[in-house]
């Protein structure tokens, strides 16, 4: 964390081609991080290089690309578990993002320890990947999925946690910052809790991984999924985290190859993890270019992106709160930079629809968290997610923009 | 006017528009203020139109055997395009509206100005639209 080097916000735009353009006339403004960030030339790069000169299938090949590509795919595991302090190396399972590790607990860990009346513990901020997977596992078991509710700031209600923690619980999983609201919970002390119980804990870091340092020896979870397309890496590519024990008593995710030891028509034997988990030619050159992403987030320093995305959230509620009708959602006190809000009268989609107009990119809608919006009694909300890249005069300019837009809704 | 005539206006009038999406916005919203007001007794369940990402409801019903349609929205933006498919089939018979190829939206943009996610709920809206015609047509023969 104090890899810190001295830079500046201007000099880190500069890595990120997309952010230099004009959007329907205005200069682009990206506020939708929490759905997935931009891309810094280096991620570009190591991508377009990789295809360029060293694509081959990885592992067993004997040609030189092969071993290459082999060297650049494992050099990412050793790097995704440094960045998150796994034990070991081979505790990195690559997936397509945060979903899949998500479901690849339930089906591989959940199906074959689970039973009839067990207890799996969610919460009330989830997103539907960290809800629907559970459910699914529920169904075929017959476990019964828990929910921890939320207070009015949007912070989980740990005395209402501790009652539902019995020993019935079998699976806690949890967001360690929420997609809607910006929420950090204490993960550290939830797990705790959780094990205290005797449960296995699952942490979904999606929304952590670009704002956050990740030490799962430290918060001692179980499992950690995060993607790589939310801290500045690739789409379509993301790591789980699992303790060496737990990852060798599970079952396999998928069948293929990759995964196996050796095959016969009578009997199968499975591979080694990780790569008992990694069915089939995995996603090569995002795996590859999740390392560069890695090593942006290290260049800047997680103190450097706290400090800038802490001013931004609070730029972000001076000039934000005063508009007329304004409703923001999630003040608790811990916080991401995430601005979720209404404005009376005005329907997200019309907001969403005008911000665009203006060059402005928010989301709108009910962001994957319906039970969420349904505790909160809304449809949705519209959502500005801060990164790295921001500016305080882009907020500026947005709020200017929101002025402008309920004046049209207040003639 | 023929349907093919009041398509050609609306072209017409957004090709004045030059592209610009925060004036096309501001005009897509005053022709939904000009919308009649539906009775609430249409805003339910019954009513909505699915497949529209924001909620439309709409009713429809004959008057000498021309259909006609009156219908609101939850949004502002949304009910500013349902206003311009009103204007289009309103008051033609079930047979012309079943009949004709409804082409303003992709001709003015509407990819563009509301996105493809958006366009799928325009095509729910004149499917929609075409199915209380198909209904109202047996009606018209029964009638006669």
């Amino acid at each position: 964390m104090s890899t810190a080097v001295s830079t500046s916000v201007e000099q880190i735009r500069k890595e990120f081609p997309v952010l230099h353009q004009e959007v329907n006339g205005k200069p682009l403004i990206y506020f939708d991080n929490a759905a997935t960030a931009q891309k810094p030339k280096a991620v570009l790069d190591a991508l377009s290089h990789y295809y360029e000169y060293d694509n081959a299938n990885i592992h067993r090949g004997i040609h030189t690309l092969a071993e290459r590509a082999t060297s650049a795919y494992e050099d990412t595991r050793k790097s995704v578990g440094k960045f998150v302090n796994a034990n070991e190396t081979e505790e990195i399972i690559f997936t397509k993002g945060t979903t899949e590790g998500i479901n690849l607990v339930a089906q591989a860990y959940g199906r074959k320890f689970l039973k009839d009346g067990d207890e799996i513990i969610i919460s009330q901020l989830e997103h539907h990947s960290n809800i629907v997977p559970w459910q699914i596992l529920a169904d075929q078991t017959g476990a019964v999925v828990k929910i921890i509710p939320i207070n009015e700031k949007g912070e989980l209600l740990l005395e209402e946690y501790r009652k539902l923690l019995s020993e019935k619980t079998k699976i806690l999983a949890v967001n360690y910052i929420s997609n809607s609201l910006g929420t950090i919970n204490p993960v550290k002390e939830i797990i705790s809790l959780a094990h205290d119980a005797g449960a296995v804990t699952l942490i979904d870091a999606a929304q952590a991984a670009p704002h956050h340092p990740l030490d799962v020896q430290d918060i001692d979870c179980d499992f950690l999924a995060f993607s790589a397309h939310k801290m500045y890496g690739p789409t379509g590519v993301g790591a789980l985290y699992g303790k060496r024990r737990l990852l060798e008593s599970m079952d396999p995710y998928q069948g293929g190859g990759e995964m196996i030891k050796e095959v016969t028509f009578e009997k199968t034997t499975y591979n080694d993890i990780p790569y008992k988990f990694e069915a089939g030619t995995p996603n090569i050159a995002d795996v590859v270019a999740l390392k560069a992403a890695i090593e942006f987030i290290q260049s800047i320093g997680y103190t450097f992106i706290h400090d800038h995305e802490e001013l931004l959230l609070n730029h972000a509620n001076k000039v934000l709160l005063d508009i007329p009708g304004m409703t923001p959602y999630g003040q608790a006190s811990e916080k991401a930079s995430v601005f979720s809000f209404n404005i009376d009268g005005v329907h997200p989609f019309d907001i969403g629809m005008w911000l665009d107009a203006k060059g402005i990119a928010v989301r709108t809608g009910h962001h994957c968290t319906q039970p969420l919006m349904d505790w909160l009694r809304i449809e949705g909300t519209v959502r500005a997610s801060m990164a790295i890249y921001n500016t305080i005069e882009e907020l500026d300019i947005f709020a200017e923009a929101l002025k402008d837009i309920v004046k049209k809704f207040k003639k | 006017m023929s349907i093919e005539a009041k398509q050609e206006e609306i072209i017409e009038e957004f090709s004045v528009l030059d592209g610009d999406m925060e004036m096309t916005i501001n005009y897509i919203m005053e022709l939904g203020e000009s919308l009649p007001e539906l009775d609430d007794k249409y805003r339910n369940e019954d009513y909505i139109v699915k497949g529209c990402q924001s909620k439309v409801w709409m009713h429809a019903y004959l008057n000498n055997d021309k259909v006609k349609f009156d219908a609101d929205s939850n949004t502002a933006i949304t009910k500013g395009l349902v206003s311009l498919l009103i204007r289009v089939l309103d008051g033609e018979t079930p047979e012309t509206i079943m009949e004709h190829d409804i082409y303003f939206p992709e001709k003015i943009g509407m990819n563009r100005f509301i996105g493809t996610q958006r366009s799928n709920g325009f095509a729910a809206m004149i499917k929609q639209m075409k199915l209380y015609a198909l209904a109202l047509s047996s009606k018209t023969k029964t009638g006669a």
